[in-house]
């Protein structure tokens, strides 16, 4: 009796195989979307919220994933800076239309930018910073003629950080017709573009489910069609289950495997690896509110005991390549010479002839398992020298909120930029006038509670500078400062290794969230 | 009258005191439990952990924190019988010292959570009425708790740790004691030499302590030992989520966690933690199964 | 002794049920208050400007007094709105009858193996007390105790759907199922018995196969060691004696005259297992990406998601209350002692 049950579950199982392979016109992708907050791009600030915004909107202009140095054309086919280097005349192009087929016009890019003023929300701050409010926006946004924009600002920089700071994720254009079609209660459609879409660009939104999934449709009406129909994001939050997923062929890309669990795949022959530099830079922070933390000698000899080698090429090789400026490559003007290494007996003279014993710190960190290993790690190393660093692990929200506060001793933490341009970076880590509390700012230097006014001049002349080469050299004397001189040791910069399953080709993963293209990817 | 060594004073049929009477009655209750393989054979590996935890330094061939990049991943082998971690830590040094947190915690929260319970429940089942409807209420919340997010809430609160971990799993842990008690006490509250101890006119707390005590006292180092098994799992689910001892300290529970991303390649890195909390959990559990054998003479 | 019957006991019960979700809200409420993690950053992120963080702290209500937040909380609760949760975006209300179906499928199928399997396991225990098949069944009810879920999760994934292909991946159902077949209960079976598709059924029930199994095995490892302890206590018993004499065969004993006996206890202890269950795995949810209510409750507080970490709790604090609720009342109806 008990066998024939059995036989019969047995029996029951085999029929209930799965039929491992994805559909021929979905592309699918497993990554841990948990972070994502809302699909309007007026508010996604998120990596995977990003992510979905870039497939599915376009900005005026754009950057080249391969070469984020170069602004490509996006709604707009060409682009004239004025005389006076404080407006710039955009050409928009012909006959764009959105994925309901309104014609994209200038009333939409006034609208665009101007409900991302009003709804003041996470990405607000990269327009505003502009001198835009939404009560000036309509006259720094203008048609001279049908077709034509011309954009002003106010403020001490020029085009090219304009044009850098348009192609960011707020810059999405929406269409105004079909957003107010679904406005309620004067949210300016944030409530329905949580979840619907509105844009130009090579998809259209779907589906999404809120951590489960999110599914992109080819959008009919784009300039150029994407080459795979749909992409289907699913949410798998363990890496293990990740790696079974593109192992039976049941996902075309994953992206969030660790370094030991890619290697693994290296043999098979049905998976390929591909890795991508992103523009994330990872590194300790010393907080200066701390008395004991204030010798520079201790920065300089920190700088010592942090195992470069032994990181990027074996605990995370493939993920961290050694970088030690806070520009990172692919941006113009990023700073590759690398002077530290691990030398714990020339960290101890430092630290001897500064006079400086027995220094123990906490060291908060986020409790991921990259992170994690990194912390161990460094926390090995610095007691070669006799420091002591005691690891306080926390969620990523735990650890923000206590930074945020200034409540740490030393941070193990890393730094993406907002927008792809320098000044992004350069104000985080070299641009400090005010440090009272009240004065609160984002930047790591004020985090951090480190006062440079001189330094801040420079970085202000940096972001002035108009000549593109003159301004890479302003921008390598600066990284040099704070390469030496600061409470920062900046360690290593990011990298994504991702698998794909050998059939899947043209997939685009730029430095940053904004720039993975799914358009031109084929099976 | 004294304690006296010779075999026949414990085994003897005719006491003189109610000392030889009790010392007596724990010695017969050893000398059944000793008479079971599977009880020995826990006791020996509860044993052998206490040893490793006490002598962990002298037991262990290399530094549990000592890392070694190079030499990351490595499996079984001669120079580290049981193989490294993603760090090139020893991972039989790493377990061994990984008794002393595991048994900690297994400790305190047995220490803390089952006399909580057990006084709770007798106090609800010995005075009934309103005490024991308030008394009951209390235990059905925090059982109604999603036990996670009690723990999850006040570790966020209190900071990961081990003694935070700790309190987490015991608030969490207590209940169901209180209720056995309750009920086993609800039970005997109206038997014959509970009223006659009444009349007697012996304080309540002498009541409690010296005849309701007693009754309820095996149920519950038994529900403890057969428990140990969860708490130790539950603390290495708390390690999982990144709340439970902090690195590098090498809890059992956290060893897995860590080695969950290596467990198709290089399984031993969470196999090793694994088959740690595997024997001491068999080892409780035989040793509570034993216990009730040995205690509930109706299941003799 | 049916004292319990009457619509006094009922409102008795009723303001017993509201004290206790009040006291559990409090208590989660507090708690949330003062876990250390900003929920304003869930929302605006970190780096937006301090006008930005303030105008959305306020649009949140943060800026109030605690008790007044508190107050406002209940009383919305009790009117049926749970609030939005910050991580999600949408009102608690949706994002749980989204969430809680998928643990409640699960669970419930993982109970029934538990009980299927484990009921009659614990029953030959006890019958065949101290033989090798007890110590045998002891022990592979130990290792459900002892493994790890993720473990045991990730290897059976492997074996069984990597390698095997016997049963359906991560995720409830495959992708070319998720979006064609309208989820009116987001039960998946449900759903996919009332679109009348079959293959959708069966390619859900595959997905469930194993984490319901894995589950159940868990569930299987308390049940049977309860019921082995139940019946243990019974056997040694005069009527059973009395039962065998009369010529009763053993299973006849054992599930006629011993069965009803154990019945109460035995069903507190299945509930108990299945409120556990329903508060959701948080670990098997992880390894099998199953969209339940483990995920979201432990996602929400990381996050300092109060209003979510209150609606979860409040529903599977409800659902504890029923279970309790059905197991006295059944206790009481199949108490022995109250059919003379």
């Amino acid at each position: 009796m008990r066998t024939r049950i059995c036989a019969a579950l047995i029996g029951t199982l085999l029929s209930l195989s799965a039929w491992a392979a994805t559909p021929k016109d979905t592309l699918v992708v497993a990554k841990n979307i948990d972070d994502i907050v809302s699909l309007d791009p007026a508010e996604a600030f998120e990596f995977s919220s990003g992510e979905v915004v870039a497939n599915i909107y376009e900005p005026l202009v754009r950057y080249d994933p391969q070469d984020p140095t170069k602004l490509k054309p996006g709604l707009a086919s060409s682009w004239k800076p004025a005389a006076d280097g404080k407006s710039i005349e955009f050409t928009l192009r012909k006959n764009a239309v959105f994925e309901s087929g309104n014609p994209v016009r200038a009333e939409d890019v006034l609208f665009s930018y101007q409900r991302v003023l009003r709804l003041n929300k996470a990405p607000a701050f990269i327009l505003a910073q502009l001198g835009w409010t939404p009560d000036n926006i309509a006259q720094m946004v203008r048609q001279p003629a049908p077709g034509t924009l011309q954009l002003s600002w106010s403020g001490d920089f020029g085009p090219a950080y304009v044009l850098n700071v348009l192609a960011a994720r707020p810059g999405a254009i929406v269409d105004q017709k079909l957003v107010l079609q679904n406005e309620q209660a004067g949210d300016l459609g944030n409530g329905w573009l949580m979840r619907n879409s509105a844009g130009s660009g090579p998809y259209k939104l779907k589906l999404y489910k809120p951590k489960e999934v999110v599914l992109l449709e080819a959008n009919k009406q784009a300039a150029n069609p994407p080459k795979t129909g749909s992409v289907l994001i699913k949410s798998i939050a363990e890496p293990a289950t990740q790696r079974l997923l593109i192992e039976s062929g049941d996902a075309d890309i994953v992206r969030d495997l660790g370094a030991d669990q890619i290697d693994a795949l290296k043999s098979r022959n049905d998976i390929r690896l591909e890795e991508f530099p992103a523009a994330a830079v990872h590194f300790v922070a010393l907080n200066l509110q701390n008395d004991k933390l204030r010798n520079p000698a201790i920065w300089e000899a920190m700088r010592y005991l942090i195992d470069y080698d032994g990181i990027s090429k074996q605990l995370l090789r493939g993920q961290m390549r050694i970088h030690q400026a806070f520009l990172p490559v692919g941006f113009a003007g990023a700073l590759t010479t690398t002077p530290y290494k691990l030398d714990p007996e020339h960290a101890k003279a430092i630290l001897a002839k500064a006079g400086v014993n027995g220094l123990e710190m906490d060291m908060d960190v986020i409790n991921s398992p990259r992170f994690m290993d990194m912390a161990q790690s460094i926390q090995a190393s610095m007691a070669k020298a006799g420091i002591k660093v005691n690891l306080v692990p926390g969620t990523g929200s735990q650890v923000i909120t206590r930074y945020r506060a200034r409540k740490h001793q030393a941070i193990l933490l890393y730094w993406g930029p907002d927008f792809y341009d320098p000044h992004s970076n350069a104000k985080s880590f070299a641009y400090n006038v005010d440090n009272s509390d009240g004065a609160y700012q984002s930047t790591t230097t004020w985090r951090n509670s480190w006062l440079i006014p001189e330094l801040s001049a420079k970085t202000l002349a940096a972001l002035r500078e108009a000549d593109p080469a003159k301004r890479a050299t302003l921008y390598q004397g600066l990284q040099k400062e704070v390469q030496a001189n600061s409470p920062f040791i900046i360690g290593f910069q990011e990298q994504n290794r991702v698998a794909l399953r050998s059939n899947v080709k043209g997939y685009v993963q730029g430095p940053v969230a904004d720039l993975v293209q799914y358009d031109g990817v084929t099976k | 009258m004294t304690i006296q060594l010779r075999r026949d004073w414990w085994l003897s049929d005719a006491p003189e005191s109610a000392l030889q009477a009790r010392c007596g009655r724990f010695y017969r209750m050893g000398l059944r439990a000793l008479r079971s393989p599977a009880m020995v054979f826990g006791l020996a590996i509860i044993a052998l952990l206490v040893l490793a935890a006490i002598f962990a330094p002298w037991l262990a061939p290399a530094d549990p924190n000592a890392q070694d990049i190079s030499q990351r991943l490595l499996p079984p082998g001669a120079a580290h019988w049981l193989g490294t971690d993603q760090l090139g830590r020893d991972l039989l040094s790493r377990v061994i010292y990984g008794a002393r947190p595991t048994l900690m915690i297994v400790s305190l929260v047995a220490l803390l959570a089952a006399p909580a319970g057990l006084l709770l429940g007798m106090c609800a089942g010995y005075f009934g009425g309103w005490i024991e409807a308030v008394l009951m209420r209390i235990t059905d919340i925090f059982m109604a708790f999603p036990r996670l997010v009690l723990a999850l809430a006040l570790v966020a609160v209190l900071g990961p740790g081990i003694v935070n971990a700790v309190i987490a799993i015991a608030i969490t842990a207590w209940p169901p004691y209180a209720r056995v008690a309750r009920a086993e006490s609800r039970t005997v509250k109206g038997s014959d030499f509970i009223q006659a101890a009444r009349v007697q006119g012996l304080p309540t707390g002498r009541i409690l302590f010296g005849h309701l005590l007693p009754i309820c006292l095996p149920s519950t180092v038994i529900r403890v030992t057969l428990d140990m098994a969860g708490i130790i799992l539950t603390a290495a689910g708390l390690g999982f989520l990144g709340l439970g001892a902090q690195p590098p300290m090498s809890e059992w529970g956290a060893m897995i966690s860590t080695g969950r991303q290596y467990i198709f390649d290089q399984w031993w890195v969470a196999a090793v933690p694994g088959v740690a909390i595997l024997l001491a959990s068999l080892a409780f559990n035989l040793v509570g199964d034993g216990l009730r054998d040995v205690l509930d003479p109706k299941n003799g | 002794m049916r004292r319990h019957a009457g619509p006094l006991a009922l409102l008795r019960w009723g303001i017993s049920l509201v004290l206790m979700l009040f006291v559990l809200l409090l208590v989660t409420f507090l708690i949330g208050k003062a876990a250390p993690i900003d929920p304003v950053l869930q929302v605006v992120g970190d780096r937006a400007s301090p006008e930005a963080y303030q105008e959305a702290r306020h649009r949140l209500g943060l800026d109030r007094p605690v008790y007044e937040q508190f107050a406002r909380y209940v009383a919305n609760a009790a009117r049926g709105d749970l609030g939005r949760s910050t991580s999600t975006g949408r009102p608690v209300g949706e994002d749980l009858r989204q969430y809680f179906p998928a643990t409640l499928e699960l669970a419930t199928l993982g109970i029934a193996l538990g009980v299927l399997f484990g009921v009659p396991l614990g029953m030959l225990a006890a019958h065949q007390h101290n033989r090798w098949i007890d110590q045998l069944l002891r022990l592979v009810g130990l290792l459900g105790y002892s493994v790890p879920v993720f473990w045991l999760g990730l290897v059976g994934l492997l074996v069984f759907y990597a390698k095997l292909g016997w049963v359906g991946g991560p995720g409830r159902l495959d992708d070319i199922y998720q979006y064609t077949v309208d989820s009116w209960s987001n039960l998946v079976l449900v759903d996919t018995l009332r679109a009348g598709n079959a293959e959708a059924f069966r390619n859900g029930l595959s997905h469930l196969v194993l984490p319901a199994a894995l589950l159940g095995y868990f569930s299987l490892a308390y049940i049977s060691r309860m019921t082995r302890a139940f019946f243990l206590e019974e056997l040694s018993k005069e009527y059973v004696l009395t039962a065998r004499v009369k010529g009763a065969s053993e299973l006849r004993v054992l599930v006629r005259h011993v069965l009803p006996n154990v019945a109460a206890p035995l069903l507190t202890v299945i509930a108990l297992s299945y409120a556990v269950l329903l508060e959701g795995a948080v670990l098997t949810e992880t390894v099998f990406s199953w969209p339940g209510i483990g995920l979201y409750i432990t996602n929400a507080l990381f996050s300092a998601d109060v209003s979510a970490v209150l609606g979860g709790t409040l529903l599977v604090g409800l659902c504890f209350v029923l279970l309790n609720t059905l197991t006295d009342v059944f206790g009481l109806l199949m108490d022995p002692r109250a059919r003379t």
